[in-house]
């Protein structure tokens, strides 16, 4: 049948790939290269394509449109078991009728491999579960499943390991530390890993590079401290952390920087973070980046008066203040309690700045919430 | 007073507890007296039955515990016992050949007309069983559509005949109990996940060997019981022997039934009950552990 390891290598090439459900368009006119040998996040909250384009690699689904390469050669319509790539499914979908060996040799077997024993071993060694080898899979956790699932498809070495949500069904402790054995084994073997999922932390813990999906387009791409220090649109801000979105218009151009007018209040915006097309803008910043202190208090860079704490929670390493603005908007202020002064109460008055540099600026038409609500379940 | 309170407190809540605790038994009840009354009854007289010899007139028999009925029994009818042995079993495999690709195509292929397609198999149910046999003698008989395109075809001679052959018999077993095999095929296929198959062609496995490595071992279940529920009662069939057969396809249910009714010989009738029961226990406890259905999930 088909030898994996001899078979296409190379970026994962994307064109105009389309995919419509009657009248849906599930993913629209997507172009997308990967480079060989990434950790690529495919990010977005459900229904923005992100699972319908894994699917149209891995061959389960029909493109409507489009073409899909793995370096120069074609596999649009390559049927599944002829593609050199390799899926990790959500749910694992292990064959329950199998042990954990036969599992990890299924692939090995069908493709006639000769040494299936001692690369079945080598996988098992990979994910630490050589003891478990003659179980069946449901006599296994769910950590181990997952493990026996990336085993499963890493031992055909694909040119390409596509992972749907693949610590979805994991509690919190064990899909971190899955998180960093991931980026690990990513490592260790070398091969392109394009991972598919909802959860923000997830895709920047372990991605090289991450796509953020919204509605069936790519909404922004780029390594994880790119996308989080200078999105380009209101979901970007929204959807990775959390973003502080204030209307406001440039009154001033010159040089590097801009000045913004935010609703009397002027402050500084770098020309390079403003992806604005005209003078209405939103300026963003992140609420950690926020220093907050009570009225009179010295402060320097970009300086928000007049504002009251509407809301003040104590979470240990920090203090998540809301805090009113004379606008009427509420802003988000996380505050290291690393300073030794108590949190500032409910009902102060108060001071903000921040640093200019950390300013970005939007195109002042968008949604201020677009993102927010399709915000995951962050644990 | 209020020691006396906290008493009758203790009381009532050992009163309710010891109801729910009955609550499972009295639940169980009905069931059990049925059984007693309809299953355990009969089968002890079956068994007291199966060992009396003749007494004095026809159909009165007296308990002398004569083990040698069942020597009898076997040697008088062990053509028509292995006979329904081999009609059952070609009849289970003739219901699975044509039941596996139905119950495929219905669990994955039929979409939207599902329901209707499991209503039409399900329908043969409304027509009572003797009847569906009677209509098999009209379509199989000489004014058959059946003999009538063969014999146009001239696959046939003009002394060729269906009926009363053993072929008759065995497809009629066969439409019988297809129902039984259809049903437990296409509920154990329908409930595998899709994505067994999507990881199967995912690992290099074409549609043949899917089917053959995952969705068959996966569907085992439904096999295992669409066969028992096939070949238990077409085992101990009598009717479709009766009416499409000739005295050369007799089955051990007709010798059964002729010995009771006919013969008057109810211990023989008996003997050959237990013999036909404990051979059938034996052949599914000996199919069910090669199966290994205890393994699947």
């Amino acid at each position: 049948m088909v030898d994996a390891s001899s078979s296409a290598h190379g970026d994962l090439i994307l064109k105009n790939l389309t995919k419509s459900f009657g009248e849906f368009v599930a993913v629209d006119d997507l172009d997308l290269v990967i480079p060989e040998g990434s950790f690529f996040a495919l990010l977005g909250p459900s229904g923005c394509g992100k699972t319908t384009t894994l699917r149209m690699v891995a061959g389960l689904e029909e493109p409507t449109s489009g073409t899909i390469f793995i370096g120069n050669s074609e596999i649009t319509y390559e049927k599944p078991y002829k593609r050199p790539v390799n899926t990790v499914f959500q749910n694992y979908a292990l064959f329950p009728h199998l042990t954990i060996y036969e599992n990890i040799a299924f692939g090995l077997r069908r493709r006639g491999v000769k040494d299936v024993d001692s690369q079945v071993q080598k996988a098992l060694d990979l994910v630490e579960l050589t003891h478990l080898a003659s179980r069946k899979p449901n006599q296994l956790s769910g950590g181990q499943q997952q493990r026996i699932a990336l085993a499963r498809a890493i031992v055909n070495r694909p040119a390409l390991l596509l992972l749907d949500e693949p610590l979805g069904a994991l509690d919190l402790k064990l899909r971190r530390a899955m998180q960093i054995e991931l980026k690990w084994i990513q490592t260790e073997v070398g091969i392109t890993f394009v991972h598919v999922t909802h959860d923000q932390e997830e895709a920047m813990t372990m991605a090289d590079t991450i796509a953020v999906m919204n509605e069936g387009k790519i909404e922004q791409m780029g390594s994880p401290a790119d996308l989080y220090d200078n999105p380009r649109t209101s979901f970007v801000a929204n959807f990775l952390g959390q973003s502080n979105l204030i209307k406001g218009s440039i009154v001033n151009s010159s040089g590097d920087s801009a000045v913004v007018d935010v609703f009397g209040t002027k402050i500084g915006l770098p020309i390079v973070r403003n992806h604005a097309h005209d003078s209405s803008v939103l300026v963003g910043i992140r609420p950690e980046k926020i220093r907050i202190a009570p009225v009179g208090s010295h402060m320097t860079g970009n300086i928000l008066e007049g504002g009251v704490i509407s809301d003040a929670s104590y979470i240990g390493v920090s203090t998540q203040y809301q805090v009113e603005m004379p606008w009427g908007q509420e802003l988000m202020v996380f505050e290291q309690n690393d300073d030794g002064t108590p949190p500032l109460a409910k009902g102060d008055s108060v001071v903000l700045s921040w640093s200019p540099i950390f300013t970005f600026g939007l195109a002042g038409d968008q949604d201020v919430n677009a993102g927010s609500e399709a915000h995951p379940e962050s644990a | 007073m209020s020691t006396a309170l906290l008493h009758t407190g203790a009381q009532e809540k050992k009163a309710v507890l010891t109801k729910k605790k009955l609550l499972p038994y009295w639940l169980l009840a009905p069931g059990i007296i049925w059984l007693c009354i309809f299953f355990l009854v009969p089968i002890y007289q079956l068994i007291s039955t199966s060992t009396q010899t003749q007494g004095f007139g026809i159909g009165t028999y007296v308990q002398t515990y004569r083990f040698a009925n069942f020597i009898d029994a076997i040697t008088s009818s062990k053509a028509q016992l292995l006979r329904s042995f081999e009609y059952a079993f070609l009849a289970t495999t003739f219901a699975l050949i044509i039941s596996y690709p139905l119950a495929y195509a219905v669990a994955f292929k039929s979409g939207r007309w599902k329901n209707t397609l499991l209503v039409l198999i399900v329908a043969p149910f409304f027509c009572s069983f003797l009847l569906r046999t009677v209509a098999w003698e009209q379509i199989l008989g000489e004014q058959g559509i059946v003999i009538k395109t063969l014999r146009f075809l001239h696959l046939m001679g003009a002394q060729g005949h269906l009926t009363a052959t053993p072929f008759a018999v065995v497809a009629g077993l066969t439409y019988n109990f297809l129902p039984f095999m259809t049903l437990p095929l296409y509920a154990s296929l329908e409930r595998i996940d899709i994505r067994m198959m999507e990881a199967s062609g995912d690992l290099y496995a074409n549609a043949f060997t899917t089917f053959r490595r995952v969705t068959v071992p996966l569907s085992m279940p439904g096999v295992v019981a669409g066969t028992l529920l096939t070949f238990i009662p077409a085992a101990g069939d009598y009717i479709n022997a009766e009416l499409l057969g000739n005295p050369g396809t007799k089955m051990i249910g007709n010798v059964i039934e002729a010995r009771y009714l006919a013969i008057v010989d109810y211990p023989g009738a008996a003997a050959l009950s237990l013999i036909l029961m404990v051979t059938i226990l034996i052949l599914v406890m000996a199919y069910v552990k090669r199966a290994g259905t205890e393994e699947l999930v």
